[in-house]
């Protein structure tokens, strides 16, 4: 049988549209956040928490009625700006109703500007850029420890990883041999400032990340096929940590959010939150 | 005479000790474990042990995964790098989340000596005392050591404890350890003087020679800076004529600061400070920084005088 199906295909593709849906509906209504990395990811993450692998096991193995189940999976949202793709991620897989998104940023709300562990299916906080590949790298050392075979995948934005921490981590994570981990690099091309080559230039990146010691693998961000092919790929992959280095688009599924740096940390404004679900429905 | 001991000797015997009743203490240091005392650990356990190199962001944040995963987590390395280096890690991973890491950090203050200033971590408690959720212990002497880590494995939540580089006299008048309670070391009904660390030993000698001059100086050893016994210190300030604190560290933001916040609020009194006055250090020998930097029991005698006359 052909892996993975066209119909496994429609399905993710039809969550990630309904996932994008709720970003912008809870950007609009929070008021602020950051909608261009949220969407830029969302095909990602969305084949992560609800893919398959050609076994029809789960690709990211966890239980929403109990999130601290010892043996699950563990995620990391580093690039911890773009919360609103992981809540509407953690809503939809059932962590908590999807009503809670409509609280997003206000006084006393489970959803935090930034993650927090008082959401349900938050691990660890994040918000100040470089220091989740060394979260992942802890959890990795514990299920070395406890002798688990749970993996860890962690989410990197491209500007972020212009942090010297991110180095330090990367070179730890292949030193300490961490194969359980696959970090997933969201390269969107833009940071606040700017694009990131003017800003600070990542490239050659491919080899950066060979030459601190990981497996990398390259692929189109928003192709379902590569990117369930390569979470395959990476749970294959002996004595190295794998990095996904995945292009996007920043805002990838609204047209006129597209490539628009200003989006970076811009709400759409209320007509433009209208045209853009239009355009998701 | 009194016994000196290294009081990162203890906290690397008291690891062990730990690494052998709870196997979910893990241990971290950053290519410092042989100065640290971690090395025992890394002995015994290596498999509970991890060296990061000289990348002291990368450790902090790594014990927060750690201790995400149910892990009991100390991070060595010396005071300078733990706290300043990894400030926002401190902050944001190992605090915010409230977890369960134990930053113990040697060669704190200037006692570091002939390293000198770029070493001699003098602002280290007030980087930590700022942050919610983070508990500061500073023990004044080896066997305190032992206590203080103990207490803090016991205690869930972040600590940071502060070693000091030099072997410290061991205290003879030993009184029971209970974290968050200062110990009264010394009764006096004239002066007060709360001290922390290394500077607690120099406090009872200054005590003793006010004693000749007719001054009972009281001597608290505050060793828990946060949260911090208020009820004691504001019970010395009442029955006193006025409090001298003495700390091995800045006098902006550490332990002088912490009992002006409380005194100033709920009983103020008269305070003088020993301590480092916005400066930094210098390569010496550490007895000729303590003199240099106006640390000595001397020093502290005369501020009490001058408070006890005023």
């Amino acid at each position: 049988m052909q892996y993975p199906s066209q119909k496994e295909i429609e399905r993710l593709e039809k969550k990630a549209k309904h996932i994008r849906h709720l970003i912008i509906q809870m950007l609009a209504k929070a008021g602020s956040g950051h909608p261009g990395g949220s969407l830029s990811a969302t095909d990602l993450l969305t084949c992560l928490y609800f893919g398959h692998f050609p076994s029809g096991d789960p690709i990211f193995r966890y239980d929403p009625k109990n999130p601290s189940w010892p043996d699950r999976d563990r995620f990391h949202l580093s690039k911890g700006h773009c919360c609103p793709l992981w809540y509407a991620l953690l809503a939809e897989a059932g962590y908590f109703p999807l009503k809670e998104l409509d609280t997003l940023r206000r006084l006393g709300s489970i959803l935090q500007g930034h993650p927090d562990r008082r959401t349900p299916g938050v691990e660890v906080a994040s918000g100040s850029l470089g220091q989740g590949l060394s979260v992942a790298l802890g959890m990795s050392l514990a299920a070395k420890i406890d002798k688990k075979n749970y993996r860890v995948y962690v989410l990197m934005g491209d500007g972020e990883i212009q942090e010297g921490n991110i180095w330090e981590a990367a070179m730890a994570c292949a030193h300490y041999r961490c194969d359980n981990i696959t970090a997933i690099l969201d390269y969107n091309r833009y940071q606040i400032d700017g694009r990131v080559d003017e800003i600070m230039n990542l490239e050659p990146i491919v080899e950066k990340w060979k030459a601190f010691g990981w497996y990398v693998l390259e692929i189109d961000g928003h192709n379902l096929y590569q990117i369930l092919d390569a979470y395959y790929a990476a749970v294959q992959i002996k004595e190295k940590p794998q990095i996904i280095i995945a292009h996007t688009i920043k805002g990838k599924g609204v047209s006129f959010m597209e490539n628009i740096v200003d989006f970076h940390g811009r709400v759409p404004t209320k007509e433009e939150a209208e045209r853009a679900l239009k355009e998701l429905e | 005479m009194a016994e000196w001991l290294y009081q990162r000797d203890i906290y690397g015997k008291t690891l062990v000790e730990l690494g052998r009743e709870n196997k979910n203490i893990v241990v971290l240091d950053a290519d410092l474990s042989s100065s640290t005392r971690t090395c025992f650990f890394a002995k015994e356990f290596p498999e509970r042990f991890f060296n990061f190199g000289v990348a002291e962001q990368n450790m902090m944040a790594t014990a927060g995964g750690l201790a995400s995963c149910g892990k009991i987590v100390f991070v060595s390395t010396f005071a300078m790098f733990a706290t300043g280096r990894a400030w926002d890690q401190v902050r944001n991973t190992v605090c915010y989340n409230n977890f369960n890491i134990k930053i113990v950090a040697s060669h704190a203050g200037i006692t570091v000596g002939p390293d000198g200033s770029s070493h001699q971590a003098l602002e280290d408690i007030a980087l930590m005392r700022a942050i919610p959720n983070m508990k500061i212990i500073v023990p004044c002497d080896g066997l305190q050591t032992a206590e203080a880590v103990r207490a803090a494995a016991d205690t869930p939540g972040p600590f940071y404890i502060r070693l000091g580089r030099s072997k410290f006299p061991t205290l003879e008048n030993r009184k029971e350890f209970i974290f968050g309670k200062a110990q009264i070391l010394r009764e006096g009904n004239d002066i007060s003087i709360i001290a922390c660390g290394l500077l607690v030993h120099t406090a009872l000698t200054a005590a003793s020679w006010l004693a000749q001059k007719n001054i009972q100086a009281k001597v608290i050893n505050i060793h828990t800076i946060k949260p911090l016994d208020e009820e004691l210190i504001i019970d010395s300030a009442k029955n006193t004529k006025g409090i001298v604190v003495c700390e091995e560290h800045s006098v902006i933001g550490g332990l002088a600061c912490a009992v002006e916040d409380v005194l100033c609020e709920k009983y103020p009194v008269h305070i003088k400070k020993i301590g480092i006055r916005n400066r930094f250090g210098q390569s010496a020998e550490a007895e000729d920084l303590l003199r240099e930097y106006d640390l000595q029991a001397e020093d502290i005698a005369k501020a009490a005088e001058e408070l006890f006359y005023r």
